[in-house]
């Protein structure tokens, strides 16, 4: 028996109400990253037919599947700046959302510790920006207020800031939650759709965006949120001419019973470059440790250093002494998309009906339910008429998980349905029923099903369940052995059969 | 929720597990495996090569031969086996060495066991990419030897068609001529340290047999490819340091690591148990009991064995004491014992003067012509000649009342290989 999907995940085009078979929509947007999918999401209210478009197999899977899942405190940057101004509406929209969306969020608090006493004198500095920008409950903080606030801080410390304010978010489980709510409200997503041209039909006002595998629909108005390619895609609209460059941000994984997982995120004093490299402990328990800050000259490179994975580790341990080479279970690489100094969100002065969300770098995810409503208000004074829908739900279904479980509950949901018993994932506990739910919400690649579930994601890597896993995407999927990939594409998982 | 009682539980279900609870049912006292995967075996299942069972059988039986010989017995035995059942939990009360474990199965739903008696038979699991922190890009393409093996030789698809091996680990060589008569080319195994980590004779059958090279003292400081595997760059070492001039290049669509195993001791820990720093088991008396009064370990989870028959052996053992300890059996004396010059580690940390004690450990050394010393308390009481000696090759030894004759309540015996 193979799992019926999502009737709006990659819908038959041929089905769709339209023109000359090709179907129309109000608004398309390409790039279904946590812009794109919080764009949607927003739209989703409104009686308004929304198209996301995204190139790869899955959505979340390029910026906004590796950063250090951080929703900043608002005292990094400067008001004058757009992107100051969304990070702290964003931050206040996180728990509402979190209520309607059932992700992994945690307001922990942020601390930044200084190190010597010149370093106080920048805390300051962001100090009096964050109560410039309203940040509530900011603080400066004393070398003994600081150590008590985090007792795994270096005796080095000298003081620092706190910000209550801040915390961390699964940045792929909040995208996963946006995108299942857009489509429950009816929003239509694509995915492998990698729009290779766009023709403006004047007479009807439309754009005709065509993907590389041929699939075509009709948009009156499309927003550009695709991330490290939103040049390529303002110039494919005749948008206005830019250069996306990619940072590299390199981390570190660390094992959940690591000594060395702070309560708070702890940011070193920041540089002119980045906010630094720092020590986050991720909502699931882990620690990261991270990024680095390198411009790369491929937008698809993805790959880490042994240089930079030695100073992310030495740097570090300057502020938590006690992490430890020992703990670390992966190391991986997010590319970050750097336009200007800010983000560049307007709709294009040389195309018309065509919004720019760009440049979205740090602090994007933060920032991100503000940008949905940014450019929902932009699109409506462009003249898309938005009228509220009676019956928008803003809720998803709430998920059990088996390792937040009770025994008594588990056991009732194994009652049910005996897969709740199959402890697929070891590490990280997660059955089989669950894999089940990941594919059935459309995530059909090992990575799409590990940033659901978070099976292979634990301290042995899939070593145990990957095979498990490839099993049970075949059986409900009807996928063959060699249509089974790691992050779609090319990225073939098994080569042949005995 | 099913309640259900036992006087001993065995966590695991291969070699170790059904060894140690084949003693304990022979003792008399009711006793339980809890096994996650559906069958027992555990990881024997894969291993369809054959050499193992030479010391317990005196015979060469394939992994899932040697399996079967142990699953009969169990079979015949009053033993309850719950398979496809995973211990989530183990609860230890403090009185009456009462032990509760929370275990989730398809057929039974959560279980909760209660023991007297726990033996811990997880085994390991396998270092991956991320612990040896192997730089580059993340494609497809990346598995472990033993994940391969598995994907091979049960599931019955080839990971790859272009290998490199990085480590030479056991797993590592096995697969090394499993991927070549399943028609890969395997280009290379890549070793960091000056010697191979696997056995001698499977270097000898897996990899100059098939013509595979064998690059020694060379590191793997890159992975290419974003898809897909598209090569590796390996780049030698010279005195301890890498040599990055004459760094490498291997294009290969599959990189396989076989760079060691680990003791799978997270449940340990979550009861309490600690944990020896170089071996990653837990820290054993000469009953191979941990600091948790009742709780046993045994086979890999203890310490990585190289052979299944020594693991049988351990187990065993393990399962003897288990049920010794039910019956109220204490050791009256142990005595302490240490790794001395050139030893990894010593197991188990202590011995019973009263008996012979079974004794493993590991050289951290190469070398022809070694010999083992024995030191009571700095007075050197026995020298054994080994003949060469590698840190692949696990060493074994028995100690008895005659080499510990005169220790004292302090005492310590050290192990010195020169």
């Amino acid at each position: 028996m193979t799992t019926t999907f999502t009737h709006n995940l990659n819908p038959d085009l041929t089905t769709l109400p339209g023109t000359n078979g090709i179907p129309d929509y109000d608004v398309a947007i390409i790039g279904c990253g946590v812009s794109g999918a919080n764009i949607a999401r927003r739209l989703s209210a409104y009686k308004v037919k929304v198209a996301v478009l995204e190139k790869a197999a899955d959505v979340s899977f390029g910026t906004s599947k590796a950063n250090s899942g951080i929703v900043h405190g608002g005292f990094h940057h400067n008001k004058k700046y757009l992107k100051a101004r969304l990070e702290i509406q964003g931050n206040l929209m996180f728990d509402r959302l979190m209520r309607e969306l059932d992700f992994p969020f945690k307001r922990c608090g942020i601390i930044v510790a200084a190190l010597h006493e010149d370093e106080m004198k920048a805390v300051e500095h962001l100090y009096m920006q964050g109560v410039e920008n309203g940040v509530i409950g900011i603080e400066l903080c004393s070398r003994e207020r600081i150590l008590e606030l985090e007792p795994k801080l270096s005796p080095d410390v000298v003081g620092g800031l706190y910000a209550p304010g801040g915390g961390i978010v699964e940045p792929y489980r909040f995208v996963f939650a946006l995108v299942e709510s857009a489509m429950k409200n009816g929003v239509h997503v694509f995915t492998n759709y990698r729009v290779e041209k766009a023709e403006r039909d004047v007479p009807r006002n439309k754009w005709l965006i065509t993907a590389a595998d041929g699939r075509k629909i009709n948009a009156r108005y499309v927003v550009n949120a695709a991330g490290l390619f939103a040049d390529e895609v303002s110039r494919i609209f005749g948008g206005e001419s830019f250069t996306i460059k990619a940072r590299k941000g390199e981390y570190y994984l660390l094992d959940r019973l690591t000594k060395a997982r702070p309560e708070r995120v702890v940011f070193p004093v920041p540089t002119s470059v980045s906010k630094g490299m720092l020590v986050i402990p991720t909502v699931e328990g882990t620690v990261l440790v991270g990024p680095t800050a390198d411009i790369t000259e491929s937008k698809e490179d993805f790959s880490t250093t042994s240089e930079r994975l030695e100073q992310i580790l030495d740097s570090g341990r300057k502020m938590v002494p006690s992490l430890s080479r020992n703990d670390v279970i992966t190391n991986f690489a997010g590319l970050r998309p750097v336009l200007e100094e800010d983000f560049y969100i307007e709709p294009s002065k040389v195309t018309p009906a065509f919004i720019q969300v760009a440049g979205i770098q740090s602090p994007g995810l933060t920032a991100s339910p503000a940008i949905g409503e940014y450019v929902k208000d932009l699109l409506k004074n462009i003249g898309l008429e938005l009228t509220e829908k009676s019956d928008w739900d803003p809720f998803v279904e709430r998920r059990p998980r088996a390792r937040e479980l009770s025994p008594y509950e588990l056991d009732a949901l194994i009652a049910k349905d005996p897969a709740w018993g199959n402890m697929v994932c070891r590490c990280e506990q997660v059955t089989e029923a669950e894999i089940v739910e990941a594919i059935r919400q459309g995530h059909t690649t090992l990575d799409g099903i590990k940033y659901f579930t978070r099976a292979q994601m634990g301290r042995c890597q899939g070593g145990f369940c990957t095979f498990k896993i490839i099993k049970i995407i075949m059986r409900e999927t009807g996928l063959s052995y060699e249509e089974i990939t790691k992050h779609g594409g090319a990225s073939r998982v098994l080569e042949g059969e005995l | 929720m099913k309640e259900l009682r036992y006087d001993a539980v065995v966590i695991g279900g291969g070699a170790a597990g059904m060894a140690a609870a084949l003693e304990i049912d022979k003792a008399g006292f009711t006793c339980a495996i809890v096994e996650r995967e559906d069958h027992l075996g555990g990881i024997l299942m894969q291993c369809i090569h054959n050499g193992f069972g030479l010391h317990e059988f005196k015979e060469e039986l394939t992994g899932p031969e040697f399996a079967e010989r142990f699953a009969e017995q169990v079979a015949k035995s009053n033993i309850k086996v719950y398979l496809g059942t995973t211990v989530t939990d183990i609860n230890v009360q403090t009185v009456q060495y009462e032990k509760e474990l929370i275990c989730a199965s398809p057929d039974h739903g959560v279980l909760k066991i209660t023991c007297k008696s726990v033996v811990l038979a997880m085994g390991c699991r396998e270092r991956n990419r991320g612990n040896v922190r192997i730089p580059g890009s993340r494609p497809a393409g990346v598995y472990t030897a033993g994940l391969a093996q598995r994907l091979v030789n049960i599931e019955g698809y080839i990971p790859g068609k272009e290998v490199v091996i990085i480590g030479s680990g056991d797993i590592g060589l096995i697969m090394a001529r499993r991927m070549s008569w399943v028609g890969c080319h395997v280009k290379a195994v890549v070793e960091i340290m000056p010697y191979p980590s696997g056995l001698t004779r499977n270097i000898v059958q897996c990899l100059h047999d098939f013509n595979i090279p064998l690059y020694l003292s060379c590191q793997t400081t890159n992975i290419f490819g974003n898809d897909r595997v598209e090569g590796v760059e390996v780049t030698p070492m010279e005195n301890g340091a890498l040599v990055p001039e004459k760094a490498f290049r291997i294009d290969c669509d599959t990189v396989l690591l076989s760079v060691g195993l680990v003791p799978e001791n997270e449940l340990s820990k979550d009861a309490g148990v600690e944990l020896h720093p170089t071996t990653n088991g837990p820290l054993v008396d000469a009953s191979l009991m941990t600091n948790v009064e009742g709780i046993f370990a045994c086979g890999n989870v203890l310490h990585v064995h190289d052979l299944v028959d020594w693991v049988a052996e351990e187990s065993r053992f393990a399962g003897k004491q288990a049920a010794a300890w039910l019956r109220g059996e204490r050791p009256l004396h142990q005595v302490r014992v240490k790794a001395g010059p050139n030893v990894r580690y010593v197991n188990p940390g202590k011995l019973d003067p009263s008996r012979d004690n079974k004794v493993y450990l590991r050289s951290m050394i190469v070398k022809n012509d070694a010999v083992l010393e024995l030191r009571l308390d700095n007075r050197v009481i026995k020298t054994i000649k080994k003949g060469h000696i590698q840190p692949s090759e696990m060493i074994t030894l028995s100690i008895g009342p005659k080499e510990l004759e005169g220790y004292t309540e302090n005492s310590a015996l050290e192990l010195a290989l020169l």
